[in-house]
């Protein structure tokens, strides 16, 4: 059961080999998280984050493996992951997510489709199957992940922002429905942060490690903030932002 | 019956869960065959998740609450669990029966106060509220036993203490203890240093019947741990001018809405403490006090949990043998320096223990804190005062944990086997089963 201070004992993360998702997940394991069950594409990177939680004091780890491609099948990989804890589970983490590259896709209809299903379609199926089983568990605590990207659209990205901006939103509504149930949301929107899926991005301003940001993540995870910015500053950056004339932000969102 | 959110006293991890009042022995029987997680609640008083399973059924025992036999010469009084301790004074004590122990607040149940094993101000004198009960019902899913300490021993003091994991209670008869007035006669001492307090406790140990300490544990330096004693003994009629026996009056207040989380801060409690310390006397003698005052002091607010605001706030309550006194410097010394807020430290003397498998008091000193939740390195903090607690052969008192780690449950509490075995005699399929024994991993489901 989570604590007194929102510190989860059962966990499972899909999209669990992400490097920020895996940080965090270290966290956890060292605060109270025992028991896990790591959701991802590839096993043999899933039993490599296993192994390291394991060293780090996981007593038990199951993994499952799935395609985020095929949105259809998330219920079922849901279930399997809810099996494979067989407790009830204190917090249930989406962290999938494909940058994708916007100039070679933006014309291309498939690889379209495939970041619409990876960044927003495979998330919508899978919380429909993860709250029906919390509402009916009436306790615990989902995190999904967004990104800052998802508050204005930009030109260099809309694919992957635009997907992330749908989940986001459909998470805030999905907060509502979850008031007086035991089980909440918090949607994490983290900055640009240096990892596998960035190598060869020029850093922005307020971009952080990944340790920062696990560290930002974990900390909201501590309170019942609806939205964890990551680092909070990106929180009044974006109000600014958000708020800018279309030419303006045009410009300074210019593709490089 | 309805479905609703289920917290502690201080009002983090709520979940949800189905609540029912039953009425009788049969409506519990008929909830154990829905094969469903239960637990049994009563007024909510404990600190963390005790009574509360999320996704299961809650059986909430305020419907069984009559008096069913109270002999006012013997002042052995019989009732429905879910009778408070409150409403069995006002009954009582007009008739010069007290209850033989009170914990901080009267709104306990009489099964709360036997599944936690509550203890009073009087524990190095009296012991724990189980050692004086002399019989109860507990409904379990392999039957109704009615128990004494003698008839099954082993299944008695694995509820006792057992925070309602053993069944679920329906009557308890218990000993009153006789009062003559329903006032009690109060010394104060109001000292500067952690050593004077502990000292004073200490010798008071002989001579009073009641007695506890506030400390400040948020000075640090010399004054470290300053504290103001209060001891008390029942008062005589020959103590008292004009001697009456009433029972205690409803509370007056009410909180009636959260207050802002951060109402409670450092800047806040360091002046409440302050204040609290000043306005106490050096040193007074046979003060006249109601005993509402003296035991009770928060009942006069009803729902001051509120002041704490949406976040809440945990109770750290630590029990220790008598040789490691210096822990109890050391871990009021870590915490001050911490500088994470604390207000209403309590330092007491225990007794030796009741037999209860899993109570919580032994022979040595208890200290609680109330800390509102926030501070980010409060988790911290309280995980290495868990350390110390361990060194030091210590543990921490269910009725009051929210957040302790469950692999420190055996070291605290080394005959959880012991119970475990006598629950699986009454319970072989674990159905009875709460938050804060999935917390502790005590039972597995």
């Amino acid at each position: 059961m989570e604590n007194a201070f929102g510190q989860p004992q059962t966990v499972i993360v899909f999209g669990g080999t992400s490097d920020i998702s895996h940080a965090v997940t270290l966290r956890l394991v060292k605060q109270r998280a025992r028991r896990l069950v790591l959701a991802g594409r590839s096993a043999e990177s899933l039993a490599a984050r296993g192994a390291e939680l394991t060293a780090a004091g996981a007593t038990d780890i199951s993994s499952v493996t799935f395609d985020a491609a095929r949105p259809e099948q998330a219920g079922a990989t849901v279930a399997e992951a809810f099996d494979a804890l067989g407790a009830p589970a204190d917090l249930v983490v989406i962290a999938v997510g494909l940058l994708g590259d916007q100039l070679a896709m933006e014309n291309d209809a498939a690889a379209s489709a495939e970041m619409a299903a990876v960044n927003y379609s495979w998330p919508v199926a899978a919380l429909a199957e993860i709250r029906q089983r919390l509402v009916a568990q009436g306790s615990g605590r989902i995190l999904v992940y967004s990104s800052v990207a998802a508050i204005r659209v930009r030109r260099d990205n809309y694919l992957y922002a635009g997907a992330k901006a749908g989940l986001d939103r459909f998470c805030e509504g999905l907060a509502d429905s979850l008031v007086d149930t035991g089980v909440s949301i918090q949607i994490v929107r983290p900055g640009m942060v240096r990892t596998k899926m960035t190598t060869g991005m020029k850093d922005v301003p307020f971009t952080t490690s990944v340790d920062e940001c696990a560290d930002n993540i974990v900390k909201g995870l501590g309170t019942s903030a609806g939205v964890i910015t990551s680092p909070s500053i990106l929180k009044w950056v974006f109000l600014v932002l958000l708020h800018l004339p279309r030419p303006i932000w045009r410009k300074l969102a210019q593709v490089k | 019956m309805s479905k609703e959110l289920l917290a502690g006293w201080g009002r983090t991890a709520p979940a949800r869960a189905e609540r029912r009042s039953p009425t009788s022995v049969e409506d519990v029987q008929a909830a154990f065959a829905e094969k469903r997680p239960v637990i049994g609640r009563g007024l909510g008083r404990s600190y963390g998740d005790p009574a509360q399973v999320s996704g299961g059924l809650v059986l909430d025992n305020r419907s069984l609450s009559e008096v069913h036999h109270f002999d006012a010469a013997t002042g052995v009084i019989t009732a429905g669990a879910g009778l408070s301790l409150d409403d069995l004074l006002r009954i009582t004590m007009p008739k010069g029966w007290f209850v033989p122990v009170t914990p901080g607040t009267r709104q306990v149940t009489l099964a709360g106060a036997v599944a936690a094993d509550v203890h009073g101000k009087n524990h190095h004198v009296d012991g724990s509220f189980g050692q004086h009960v002399l019989r109860l019902t507990l409904v379990t899913p392999s039957g109704v036993y009615e128990i004494t300490p003698s008839s099954d021993p082993e299944l008695f003091w694995a509820t006792v203490g057992g925070m309602g994991l053993t069944g679920f209670i329906t009557h308890v008869t218990v000993q009153l203890i006789p009062i003559e007035t329903d006032k009690v006669l109060v010394d104060t001492r109001r000292v500067n240093s952690l050593d004077e307090v502990m000292r004073e406790l200490k010798e008071s140990d002989a001579t009073h019947r009641y007695s506890v300490a506030w400390v400040d544990c948020m000075t640090t330096g010399r004054h470290m741990g300053r504290g103001i004693i209060t001891r008390g003994e029942h008062a005589r009629v020959s103590d008292l001018d004009s001697p009456s026996l009433e029972g205690p009056s409803k509370a007056k207040l009410t909180i009636p809405f959260d207050a802002p989380s951060g109402l409670l801060n450092p800047l806040s409690i360091k002046i409440f403490n302050e204040a609290w310390f000043r306005v106490a006397p050096v040193h007074k003698d046979r003060q006249v006090q109601s005993i509402p005052t003296f035991f009770h002091p928060l009942d006069g607010i009803n729902d001051w949990n509120r002041l704490y605001g949406r976040r809440g706030f945990v109770q750290y309550q630590f029990a220790v043998p008598d040789s490691a006194g210096e822990m109890v410097v050391k871990a009021i010394d870590q915490l001050s320096a911490s500088k994470v807020p604390s207000f209403l430290a309590v330092l007491k003397r225990f007794g030796p223990g009741s037999p209860g498998h899993l109570s919580f008091p032994m022979a040595g000193w208890t200290l609680a804190l109330d800390l509102p939740v926030g501070p980010a390195a409060l988790p911290r903090v309280l995980d290495e005062l868990d350390e110390l607690v361990l060194s030091a052969g210590g543990r921490l008192y269910f009725a009051k944990d929210a957040r302790l780690d469950g692999r420190h449950l055996r070291a605290m509490y080394p005959r959880v086997d012991e119970f475990l075995s006598v629950k699986a005699r009454v319970d072989p399929e674990n159905l009875l089963t709460s938050d804060l024994a999935r917390r502790l991993d005590l039972i597995r489901k």
